[in-house]
């Protein structure tokens, strides 16, 4: 799977990093880092909560 | 595409002022009628001042990905600035909005406590609840949304020092945003007055409490709010860096758009599910076995309300609080083929796009089920469905204020039931303010659930 970011969206509340820290990072001020733009599939379940949860829907998984 | 067509202006227009009367009498009416003479682009006048019109998905979202470069926000909205008082800017640019979020304890980490706060302040109200009464929708609601962002936005200590008088006076603030702001923010005219006599008020009450700070004993690292914190921020020469005046203007705006918006919904609400008695056995059902699995209003709790949250959901898309979303074109602009010259106010209406048959069928009729897999129409039409507009403007506490309604309702819902105590048709919005309020009187009847 491929992690797409839309920035026009992200305000960075940070729901990413609370669901799934290997995979995002929110900094203090500023919008998320993908740490991993292609997590393996152990990171899943958590990558798809963080994609739900997301306040802006910023977040979409791409299947490869 | 060559970008050469002009934007018709909608019928009804007056030689002396445009479409102001009716902008402040029937903005809906208006702004329907916008969309059914001129299609997706059309405009209206306030004074001379031409305002577009931009409803349906295409044109939306061209609205909300425009850079602040393009469309500006700050200056769509004149009848704020008395308001919030000098030197207190409206509105962030985007890029500063993370750092507002981090400021503002909007973060999810911060959510979390939040959800207790808010509990404890409903449970406050209805403590004084007796097995049955009435109460009046927008006061009562009002009253606990200025206690619980309070506590939650500025600290549990200043929302201690606060009582009835300052959610009073903030309703009056509320009410000075008569539409004629657009031609004059300083008209004047009686609202406008009770308006700057509020805002006076709510300084002297903050700066009573300033005083008795000062006095009293000083700010321990557990019970510090951002009011000690702003008060102890020094400027050159030692003097504090914020005067009272300053220091109100910063939490009214803070607590501005989180104010009427919830309250309002949260009344909405509840009338829709006392209009739907079939949706509200469905709630209060899902609210009973979460809470016989957990009596704590938890976070995790809150985020598994399916049927609530698409209560809350369908009570925003019929009744969205802001119902013209404005800024300021910056420099020329092409919406879907029409040009946009620099200077003109652009608007979108959350009103006329929650309610397009093309994308929410049945559109006027109050349907939960259009959020629940597989319909999710919030998802599927994200630049139509947009009671928390969209992009990068999008609100930045949607997420703290459906976090909020869910535990409003968790409380109220587990100790009452209630009844509509006038005809159903005679709960309506008052549109004659661009901050829409619940028309009064919009009573309902409590009563206190048996024992099961």
């Amino acid at each position: 799977m491929k992690i797409v970011v839309d920035y026009d969206l992200c305000q960075g509340h940070a729901v990413c990093e609370a669901e799934a820290p290997a995979v995002f990072r929110v900094p203090k001020t500023g919008q998320v880092e993908v740490l991993q733009p292609s997590p393996l599939d152990d990171e899943r379940k958590r990558v798809e909560t963080a994609v739900k949860y997301c306040p802006t829907h910023a977040l979409k998984i791409v299947e490869d | 595409m060559s970008t050469v067509l002009v934007p018709r202006e909608v019928s009804g227009g007056r030689p002396e002022d445009g479409h102001l009367e009716e902008l402040r009498h029937d903005p809906i009416g208006l702004m329907r009628r916008v969309r059914e003479e001129c299609g997706d682009v059309g405009s209206f006048r306030l004074g001379d001042r031409r305002v577009v019109l931009l409803t349906g998905a295409g044109v939306n979202e061209t609205f909300f990905r425009a850079s602040e470069d393009e469309l500006n926000q700050a200056e769509a909205y004149p009848f704020m600035t008395p308001i919030f008082g000098k030197g207190v800017v409206f509105d962030a640019p985007p890029e500063r909005r993370a750092e507002m979020l981090h400021n503002q304890s909007l973060k999810d980490r911060y959510m979390r406590g939040h959800a207790q706060k808010i509990a404890t302040e409903v449970e406050a109200m209805i403590g004084a609840w007796t097995a049955e009464g009435e109460i009046d929708l927008l006061d009562f609601f009002a009253e606990l949304t200025i206690y619980t962002s309070s506590s939650c936005l500025i600290g549990k200590k200043f929302r201690d020092q606060l009582d009835g008088r300052f959610a009073d006076l903030y309703h009056e603030l509320e009410r000075g945003t008569d539409a004629i702001a657009y031609v004059d923010p300083y008209a004047p005219i009686e609202s406008f007055r009770r308006r700057d006599v509020a805002r006076a008020g709510l300084v002297e009450l903050v700066e009573q409490i300033m005083d008795a700070r000062r006095t009293g004993p000083p700010a321990t690292d557990k019970d510090r709010d951002l009011l000690d914190v702003l008060m102890s921020v020094p400027a050159e020469g030692g003097k504090p860096r914020f005067t009272p005046d300053e220091i109100t203007g910063i939490f009214i705006s803070m607590m501005f758009a989180g104010h009427h918006t919830t309250s309002g919904t949260a009344a909405w609400t509840l009338i829709e599910l006392l209009r739907h008695p079939g949706v509200m056995r469905g709630v209060v059902g899902e609210l009973d076995a979460l809470h016989a699995e957990n009596p704590e209003v938890s976070y995790q709790a809150l985020r598994e309300m399916p049927l609530l949250e698409a209560a809350i959901k369908e009570a925003l898309r019929l009744h969205p609080p802001l119902i013209l979303l404005m800024r300021v074109a910056k420099q020329p602009f092409d919406a879907g083929g029409y040009r946009i010259e620099p200077g003109t106010m652009v608007g979108t209406s959350p009103a006329v796009s929650n309610r397009l048959g093309s994308d929410f069928p049945s559109p006027d009729e109050f349907t939960p089920e259009r959020y629940l897999d597989p319909r999710r129409e919030d998802l599927e039409n994200p630049w139509t469905w947009i009671p928390f507009g969209a992009g990068k403007h999008r609100c930045v506490g949607a997420s703290f204020a459906v976090m909020q309604l869910k535990a409003i309702f968790s409380v109220l819902l587990r100790g009452y039931e209630f009844a509509l105590a006038q005809p159903s048709e005679t709960y309506r919005n008052d549109h004659s303010k661009m901050v829409v309020q619940l028309q009064q009187p919009c009573r309902a009847t409590y009563r206190v659930r048996e024992a099961r």
